[in-house]
């Protein structure tokens, strides 16, 4: 839990209470209710897909939930926007490869 | 059924709403994310300007009292909620919690905001390239460590803005770079980053990102005149990240479907909706504001979203002496505002835009 702001000048933040969630089946902590995607990238992974043609590693751009970059597979979910998308105890996070699967 | 609908709880959508409310419509403001403020919420700087226009107070702060003076007026909220489609009978459908729900209000208000514009560089779609805002937003509202190393490409004001917050936030900032032989921002803002050691380069762009999974350096060059890299000029910063802050788009879809007329007008931030001075599209019950009117500032959006929220209410209700005087007030701080060299970019792009005569 590393990857976190510890001390700031200006912000104090509010975090909701430590959950696990999983990402490829590893086990990672996070803070409940922040977006997925932020609580990867404090773990330390940035690459959330693979594109469709290409198979190129892809991350977040706009994290705003405008760009669709950041699509992955959430609880057997394809296409969820993890940049908006809160995080809960328990969450199957997955890569997604390509136009991802519909269930599992 | 509500009088206004404002889609938008930033800097605009609220003003608008707080203003329509205040004159004694009934209001619901919709917004996709989880708290009211839009991009207010992430920026830490204090804001210039008059007190008027919340001088010396931070976005954060102005966030929570516009917020406030929602819930105080009892403005209706929808929050996480995302307005996907816009409808022949003048509804709209608002996604939430994985339900279309359909909504229909008599006027609506347009406060959408912008996208951020990607660069077109090789290797430009590695983890590690991001929006200057989408860093901004990880470090300033969740507390994320962003990176170790950032180059920021673009100099406008939030080029200037976010390395001072990634400094404060204890990430390195190699350089902001930009293309054009001046700084494109305030130059008080340019002036602190400079004071913080970091370098602005001008007459410079980025020509590629290196990196195999992500982003581990990138190359940037000089350019000439024409705007064309120097060969020989090239130079390879070592980073993690690197921010693109090369403006904005409006975020007009919903106004396509609409039926709104859409014009280009680059000044503006692109395709932007057709909108008079009192910011009325083509169709007569929808209004818009802030960066979907033109990519623009805090300061004005919260102008333009008080002339639209009192018009929206005298479309409906009729001309009234207390909304002509919010109206005819925020005009004169825009003017005066827009009287900054900053400024004429949206000048020029309003003399287009209410320049000539509508197209049928």
């Amino acid at each position: 839990m590393n990857g976190y702001i510890t001390h700031h000048p200006i912000l104090e933040f509010k975090r909701g209470k430590k959950v696990k969630f999983y990402f490829e089946d590893k086990e990672l902590e996070g803070y409940e209710g922040m977006p997925i995607a932020a609580a990867l990238h404090a773990a330390g992974i940035r690459v959330l897909r693979y594109s469709e043609k290409y198979h190129r590693p892809r991350g977040f751009f706009c994290a705003v939930g405008k760009c669709s970059s950041c699509l992955m597979e959430v609880d057997g979910r394809a296409n969820v926007m993890v940049c908006m998308e809160p995080l809960k105890e328990g969450m199957q996070v997955r890569r997604q490869k390509g136009k991802g699967r519909l269930g599992v | 059924m509500f009088d206004i609908c404002v889609i938008g709880g930033g800097p605009a959508g609220l003003n608008a709403g707080i203003v329509a409310r205040e004159l004694g419509a009934s209001v619901l403001i919709i917004d996709d994310n989880p708290v009211l403020g839009g991009q207010l919420i992430k920026q830490t700087h204090k804001f210039f300007g008059s007190k008027d226009h919340y001088c010396g107070v931070r976005g954060i702060d102005i966030a929570k009292i516009l917020s406030q003076k929602v819930e105080e007026l009892g403005i209706e909220v929808l929050l996480n909620a995302t307005v996907v489609g816009y409808y022949d009978d003048d509804s709209i459908g608002v996604l939430k919690n994985e339900e279309l729900i359909p909504i229909k209000a008599k006027c609506y208000i347009f406060a959408t905001g912008a996208s951020e514009n990607m660069l077109a560089f090789e290797n430009s779609d590695l983890p590690g390239v991001y929006g200057a805002g989408a860093v901004q937003t990880m470090m300033n509202v969740y507390g994320v460590i962003p990176g170790k190393r950032a180059l920021v490409v673009g100099s406008g004001n939030i080029g200037l803005i976010v390395p001072y917050q990634l400094l404060q936030a204890g990430v390195e900032v190699a350089a902001i770079i930009e293309i054009l032989p001046r700084v494109g921002g305030y130059y008080v803002h340019a002036a602190k980053i400079k004071r913080a050691g970091v370098p602005i380069l001008l007459r410079h762009t980025i020509i590629e990102a290196r990196g195999k999974e992500c982003v581990e350096s990138a190359v940037i060059t000089e350019v000439d005149d024409q705007f064309e890299c120097i060969k020989g000029k090239e130079k390879i910063i070592e980073c993690d990240m690197i921010l693109i802050a090369v403006g904005l788009s409006p975020l007009c879809e919903l106004l396509y479907q609409a039926g709104c007329e859409i014009r280009y007008i680059p000044e503006l931030g692109g395709n932007v909706p057709y909108y008079n001075e009192d910011l009325q599209t083509s169709r007569p019950h929808i209004f818009v504001c802030g960066d979907l009117a033109s990519v623009e500032e805090a300061s004005t959006a919260m102008l333009e979203g008080k002339i639209a929220g009192a018009r929206a209410y005298e479309y409906l209700y009729g001309k009234n002496d207390r909304a002509e005087e919010i109206v005819s007030t925020a005009k004169q701080e825009l003017k005066t505002i827009r009287m900054s060299p900053f400024e004429q970019r949206i000048v020029e792009g309003h003399r287009k835009l209410f320049g000539r005569e509508r197209q049928a």
